[in-house]
C-alpha cells in the first residue's frame, strides 16, 4: 500500500499497469489496492501540480495566520468547519505555536485577498486576530521543484 | 639535443575505449537524455557525509596507516562475515584502497608476470582487459552468452585453461549484463578451478545490488576457494560514494602483504576522510542500501517491461544497475544503433562492444537515473524503433 502511495505521490498519472510493473505486482492487485485507498478516503483525489508563475495572470497566494478562541466542547473544529467551506480557501491547518489556524488563500489580486480577510474571515465570531502573509515566489510545491531547468546532472561520464 | 618522449610499450598497445569515442559524439548534442552513466544517481546518505564532515572538523586529515584505519578494516571484516559468511582478519587480510579500481590494479601488479595468461569473462567492465596488457600479461577472453544468462559455464572455463593461466577475473554481479552467479554456478566453476593452480579475482563491487530472491554469494564462500581468491569491492555502488574513492581487497595474508607493499610505494594510503565516512557507512548504512536497492529494482522492472513490449529481447538482469538488450533484430551494429539513436532522439546509451567483442549486438542501458528520466528515454527509444522498422 505504502509503495503504491509513494509512486502516486510522485506521479499520479502512472497507469495501474505501469504501477504493477514497477512494484512487481499484478495489475489486478494494483486495481484492488487503489480501489481500497480511494474507498477508505486515503486517496482524496488526483490533481495537476501547476507552476502558477507561468500563467499570464499569476494568482496571489497568501497565508493568513489566525488566532482563534476555541469553543467549549467543540475546540477548534467548529471554526475550522466554517473556514474550510469558504471557496477562496485552499487549505486550512491547525498549528502548534504562536497562532492557531493557518489558512491558505488564493485570489486573483492582493486587493481581493485583503477584502476576503477583512470581510469574510476576520468577521467570524471566534477569530481573535489575523495576520496576512503574501507569498512572493513559489520555488517548490508538493515536492516538485518548479523551475527545474538549472538542475543539471552533476555526474561525469568516466568509464 | 631535443627531448624524446618514449611511451611505455604496453600503454601504447592499449586501444582507446569505444566509450571515449562515443562520448565525443554525445558531447556535441546539448539536450541529450543520457542512460549512459555508470554510477548511482543517489547522493551519499547524509549521515555518511556527516561522518566525513566531522573528520574534517576534527582535523583528522593526516595519512592513515598504509593498510587503512584499523577501525575501518575491522568493520569491513565484520561486514564480510555478516553478509557473505567469509572471515578475513582485519590486521593481515584486508587492504583499504583508492576505490576498488586500485584494488584490481594492485592484484595485477603483484600477481602477474610477462606472458602470464589472465582469463577475463566478457562482456564485462572495460577496465579489466587493458590493465592486463599494461601489466605485460596476456588477456584471454571467455565469452558468455545471452542464452546462458551471461553466466560463466564450467566447460567454457575449462577450454581456456593452459599451463600459463594465472588468474581468472570473475565480474559478478556484472556490469554491463546485470548477470549474477548463484551458488550452484559457482560450485560448478570451482570444481574446475580446484584442478588448477590459478587464482581468482572476484570483483564484487555490485554485491549489494542483487535483485534475485537470494542475496549475493561470494566465490570465497565456496569450498577451497577462499585461499585462492582476492575479493575486491568498495563503497561506490552500495553507498553511492563514487567520488570518495574508497574500496578494499580481501585475500589471504600472503597476497595482501604483497599488495600492501606495492600500495605503500605507489599510493601511501586511501583518503583518510573517506575512510572515516566508510566506517559510518558500514556501521549504520544497511537501511540506505535497502532504500536504494528497492528504487533500482522498480526501474529495472520498468525498463525490462518496456523493452520487451518494444520487441527488444532482453535477458532479465538480476544485479548491478544495467540492462543489456539484444539489438540484432534491427540489423544495426551496436555503434550504429547508438549513434543513430543519439542523432535522431538524443538518447545516449553505450554500445555493447565497449565491453568486449562479444558485446556486439547489444547496448547497455543504465538505470541509475530517476524514473521520470527513464520513462522519457524509453518513450524516445520506442519511437526510434518504430521509425526504424518503417524505414
Amino acid at each position: 500500500m505504502e509503495d503504491v502511495l509513494k509512486l502516486l505521490t510522485q506521479n499520479a498519472r502512472l497507469s495501474h499497469q505501469e504501477i504493477a510493473v514497477l512494484l512487481g505486482k499484478t495489475e489486478l492487485e494494483v486495481d484492488k489496492i487503489i480501489e481500497k485507498l480511494e474507498q477508505d478516503g486515503i486517496i482524496k483525489g488526483y490533481q495537476a501540480i501547476i507552476n502558477y508563475e507561468k500563467l499570464p495572470q499569476v494568482p496571489v497566494l497568501a497565508l493568513i495566520e489566525c488566532k482563534v478562541m476555541p469553543k467549549a466542547e467543540h475546540g477548534f473544529q467548529e471554526i475550522a468547519d466554517r473556514v474550510m467551506l469558504l471557496e477562496e480557501v485552499e487549505s486550512v491547518y491547525l498549528m502548534a505555536g504562536n497562532y492557531d489556524l493557518a489558512v491558505f488563500v488564493k485570489g486573483s489580486t492582493m486587493q481581493q485577498v485583503a477584502n476576503f480577510v477583512a470581510k469574510r474571515l476576520s468577521t467570524l465570531d471566534s477569530i481573535l486576530s489575523t495576520s496576512t502573509r503574501f507569498v512572493l515566489q513559489r520555488y517548490k510545491q508538493n515536492g516538485v521543484i518548479l523551475d527545474e531547468k538549472d538542475i543539471r546532472d552533476p555526474r561525469n561520464m568516466v568509464l | 639535443m631535443d627531448p624524446k618522449v618514449i611511451f611505455n610499450q604496453h600503454l601504447k598497445n592499449v586501444k582507446p575505449s569505444v566509450v571515449g569515442k562515443f562520448l565525443e559524439i554525445a558531447n556535441e548534442y546539448k539536450e541529450i537524455i543520457s542512460l549512459s552513466v555508470g554510477e548511482p544517481d543517489f547522493q551519499t546518505p547524509w549521515h555518511i557525509r556527516q561522518a566525513g564532515i566531522a573528520a574534517l572538523e576534527q582535523g583528522k586529515t593526516f595519512y592513515s596507516p598504509v593498510r587503512g584505519l584499523l577501525a575501518l578494516r575491522e568493520q569491513i571484516s565484520e561486514y564480510m562475515m555478516r553478509r557473505f559468511d567469509v572471515q578475513y582478519h582485519p590486521k593481515t587480510e584486508i587492504l583499504v584502497t583508492v576505490g576498488s579500481s586500485e584494488a584490481i590494479e594492485m592484484v595485477y601488479r603483484t600477481l602477474l608476470n610477462p606472458g602470464d595468461e589472465v582469463l577475463i569473462v566478457q562482456p564485462s567492465y572495460l577496465v579489466y582487459e587493458p590493465m592486463v596488457y599494461m601489466a605485460g600479461a596476456v588477456p584471454i577472453i571467455i565469452e558468455t552468452f545471452e542464452k546462458d544468462g551471461f553466466r560463466l559455464k564450467p566447460e567454457q572455463l575449462k577450454e581456456k585453461i593452459t599451463d600459463k593461466t594465472r588468474l581468472l577475473i570473475l565480474p559478478y554481479p556484472c556490469n554491463p549484463t546485470g548477470a549474477i552467479m548463484e551458488r550452484e554456478d559457482l560450485e560448478a566453476i570451482a570444481e574446475v578451478i580446484r584442478t588448477t593452480a590459478m587464482l581468482v579475482l572476484s570483483d564484487e563491487i555490485y554485491a549489494e545490488l542483487n535483485y534475485s530472491d537470494i542475496s549475493h554469494v561470494s566465490i570465497a564462500q565456496i569450498e577451497g576457494m577462499r585461499e585462492r581468491t582476492i575479493v575486491t569491492s568498495g563503497f561506490s555502488k552500495a553507498f553511492a560514494m563514487t567520488g570518495w574513492r574508497i574500496g578494499y581487497a580481501c585475500a589471504p595474508q600472503e597476497i595482501i602483504s604483497a599488495m600492501t607493499k606495492y600500495h605503500q610505494y605507489a599510493i601511501m594510503c586511501a583518503p583518510t576522510v573517506s575512510q572515516f565516512a566508510g566506517i559510518e557507512a558500514l556501521v549504520n548504512g544497511a537501511g540506505d542500501i535497502e532504500t536504494m536497492r528497492s528504487e533500482y529494482n522498480m526501474r529495472r522492472r520498468y525498463i525490462v517491461d518496456r523493452l520487451n513490449k518494444m520487441g527488444l529481447s532482453c535477458y532479465e538482469p538480476q544485479g548491478a544497475f544495467y540492462v543489456f538488450p539484444n539489438i540484432r533484430p534491427t540489423g544495426l551494429s551496436s555503434e550504429e544503433f547508438c549513434e543513430l539513436l543519439l542523432k535522431k532522439k538524443q538518447v545516449a546509451v553505450i554500445p555493447g562492444n565497449a565491453f568486449g567483442d562479444c558485446g556486439e549486438g547489444f547496448i547497455r542501458i543504465s538505470y541509475s537515473f530517476s524514473l521520470k528520466h527513464i520513462i522519457e528515454a524509453m518513450n524516445r527509444l520506442e519511437e526510434f524503433l518504430k521509425e526504424l522498422s518503417l524505414g
